[in-house]
């Protein structure tokens, strides 16, 4: 399924759709949106063999969390398309990114943008840290490091039973400090399972901060190489970068692409922040005045009347 | 009494190999649970995940979203002590059909405080959507695979390895207790290992004019709270729980919460690990030390009776004594 716009389009419209709501409720996950807008943008609309939508534009409400008794329960990622042989499944790795990857879902038409209003709202499904009920999400994420094991049993299962269609990994740099991320990528390589693939959003920062100063993680690049993955480097914003990355052969083992990006790209604004970035939230609404006239006027869009809200 | 050879190793390569969508996993821990047969004669059906158990529970996750029903096998203790956020978010929360198997429960190895899992029980059963057994014996480990695999969702087996007595002639079923004494004077509460204490017990019991009730758990989660109370409210003095594990969060507790919900007052002394760690040993010696055997069980049944019962070590029945170093274990673990 192929969307109308362009990934370059998708992408703006990313940002600008964090932008606009982050600026209207005093924060959020605006960071990673400059950081990622591109590769969710390119996941979505291009590298991805998704199906259509089999949930409604309009999330529903929770209704509940999976028990024996909760039968009707499903998970989010039939927005991601059906279930079947042929098609790719997606897991956001880190789960916090769940703004960022519900406009995508926006902009490529998978969900309505009243979506994004149940954000973080009590009794929604729209909830701040994507859980499986989430729209787009399958499995809960929210723990860092968890993501990558669980696509590769996905994907070895997937391979056993014949299914031409690959699972993906959206992952964060923050998770090559948790060891479970080398377990998943040893026992990927260990089992050959090359239908597993991750783009990981390197933008060198976590919630206290800047990588090298919260733990130094080297060269991930080499490190993964040793543990057996096949690696691919490129600019996260430089789409044909990522097309080229993307399509780097990997028989035998799995695809790490490793899609370095800036943590302000698209809102230079936000460097007067730096390294405080995780978390968006403003300290003055002198400064939200400021970041809504400055941040819109780089995007190219009218700035946020705050007045409304 | 007749002790049986490895009946896990039979018994799951059995239901394995006609159930193609079941898979053995393993950290490295292979022949230690018995499945090093299964391994290298059905290669296609073992995925080996090695000393990584963090890695294989969230993996077993995304086998069981792809349809599968892995069974993890370890030692009890490594499916939850460190993987313990992977088993919440990867197969519990979900309610995926990941089977694990832990061997070497309580103080069934000489391994000490890393090897013993003595707070399992009382991790699992509160995990939502957990089902949690216990096999008692030979029979009930060779039960347990088909019996494990039926479940809609998660469970958590302990298991039992190696030569293992047969106490029972009928198979292992979700949510039926045995009740193998009905007497009127005290109620007594067992599972897994301590099944066999009481069994050793009840027959001097007997002598002394002790009239005992004893009921065997294999299902520990869903627990069957209403047939406990109905148990408890037919005897004279109270009730005894003894368990494998730590009083606090297992058996003890679940009889405990069962009687206060119901509003029955009896009289309930817990046996089990108080409140401690163990420490590596044998079996027999750490029973004993810990005041988890036959022995203290007939204390504690004195002390419920208030009557003296003269039984002493040698009016118990041999400890079955099992040497460290078995031909049927893999290693001295």
């Amino acid at each position: 399924m192929r969307n109308e716009k362009s990934t370059e389009e998708v992408a703006r419209g990313i940002r600008a759709r964090v932008f606009e709501h982050t600026i209207r409720n005093n924060g959020g996950y605006l960071s990673q949106a400059c950081s990622a807008a591109e590769q969710l943008a390119f996941l979505y609309n291009e590298a991805l063999n998704l199906g259509p939508s089999t949930m409604p534009m309009v999330p529903p409400p929770f209704s509940g969390v999976p028990s024996a008794s909760n039968t009707g329960y499903v998970t989010g990622a039939g927005y991601n398309g059906p279930f079947d042989a042929v098609h790719d499944r997606l897991f956001i790795a880190p789960a916090h990114y769940a703004l960022v990857a519900y406009a995508c879902l926006i902009e490529v038409g998978r969900m309505a943008p009243e979506g994004l209003e149940m954000f973080n709202k009590d009794g929604s499904s729209v909830e701040m840290i994507g859980a499986e009920h989430s729209p787009g999400m399958e499995v809960h994420n929210g723990t860092l490091g968890i993501g990558l094991s669980t696509a590769a049993g996905l994907a070895w299962g997937r391979k056993r039973l014949g299914h031409a269609g690959r699972v993906c990994v959206f992952m964060s740099d923050g998770e090559v400090q948790e060891g479970q991320t080398w377990e998943a990528v040893q026992a990927a390589a260990h089992h050959g399972i090359d239908n597993l693939w991750a783009i990981m959003d390197v933008n060198r920062q976590q919630c206290d901060g800047a990588m090298d100063d919260v733990m130094t993680v080297g060269d991930i690049a080499t490190k993964f190489r040793d543990f057996g993955a096949v690696v691919a480097e490129c600019d996260a914003h430089d789409l044909p970068a990522l097309r080229t990355a993307a399509a780097t052969p990997h028989p035998g083992r799995p695809l790490i692409v490793l899609a370095h990006s800036r943590p302000t790209q698209g809102m230079e604004s936000l460097m007067s922040r730096f390294p405080r970035l995780h978390y968006v939230r403003f300290k003055s609404e002198e400064e939200r005045v400021r970041m809504n006239a400055e941040i819109a006027a780089e995007l190219g869009v009218a700035p946020v009347p705050l007045e409304a809200h | 009494m007749d002790m049986v050879n490895r009946p896990y190793a039979s018994a799951f390569e059995a239901y394995a190999v006609q159930h193609p969508e079941v898979l053995c996993l393993s950290a490295d821990l292979t022949s230690s649970c018995e499945i090093d047969g299964f391994r290298d004669r059905h290669p296609e059906q073992f995925l080996s995940l090695g000393m990584a158990e963090q890695n294989m529970l969230s993996f077993a996750g995304g086998l069981g979203l792809a349809g599968f029903r892995p069974f993890l096998h370890s030692f009890g203790v490594f499916l939850y002590r460190r993987p313990y956020d992977q088993l919440m978010a990867s197969i519990a929360y979900p309610r995926r059909k990941v089977r694990l198997m832990g061997f070497l429960p309580g103080v069934t190895t000489p391994g000490g405080m890393t090897h013993q899992a003595i707070e399992d029980i009382s991790v699992m059963r509160t995990i939502p959507n957990m089902t949690v057994l216990e096999a008692g014996d030979a029979t009930e480990v060779e039960s347990i695979v088909a019996e494990a695999d039926r479940v809609d969702g998660p469970v958590y087996c302990r298991i039992l390895r190696g030569s293992v007595p047969r106490l029972f002639d009928t198979p292992l079923r979700i949510g039926r207790m045995r009740v193998l004494a009905e007497g009127d004077d005290v109620l007594v509460v067992t599972a897994g290992i301590t099944t066999e204490e009481a069994i050793r017990a009840r027959g001097a019991l007997a002598r002394a004019g002790v009239s005992v009730r004893h009921l065997h758990l294999n299902t520990l989660k869903p627990f069957d709270a209403a047939q406990i109370v109905d148990h408890a409210a037919s005897v004279r003095h109270g009730v005894v729980t003894l368990e494998n594990h730590l009083v606090v969060g297992g058996i003890g507790s679940m009889v405990a919460e069962a009687l206060a919900e119901a509003g029955l007052a009896r009289r309930l002394i817990r046996l089990g690990l108080q409140d401690t760690y163990a420490h590596g040993g044998s079996r027999p010696y750490l029973m004993r030390y810990y005041g988890m055997d036959a022995l203290a069980l007939v204390r504690a049944i004195e002390q419920l009776t208030g009557h003296a019962t003269g039984i002493d070590e040698g009016a118990l029945e041999a400890v079955r004594i099992e040497a460290v170093h078995s031909a049927v274990k893999a290693e001295a673990l």
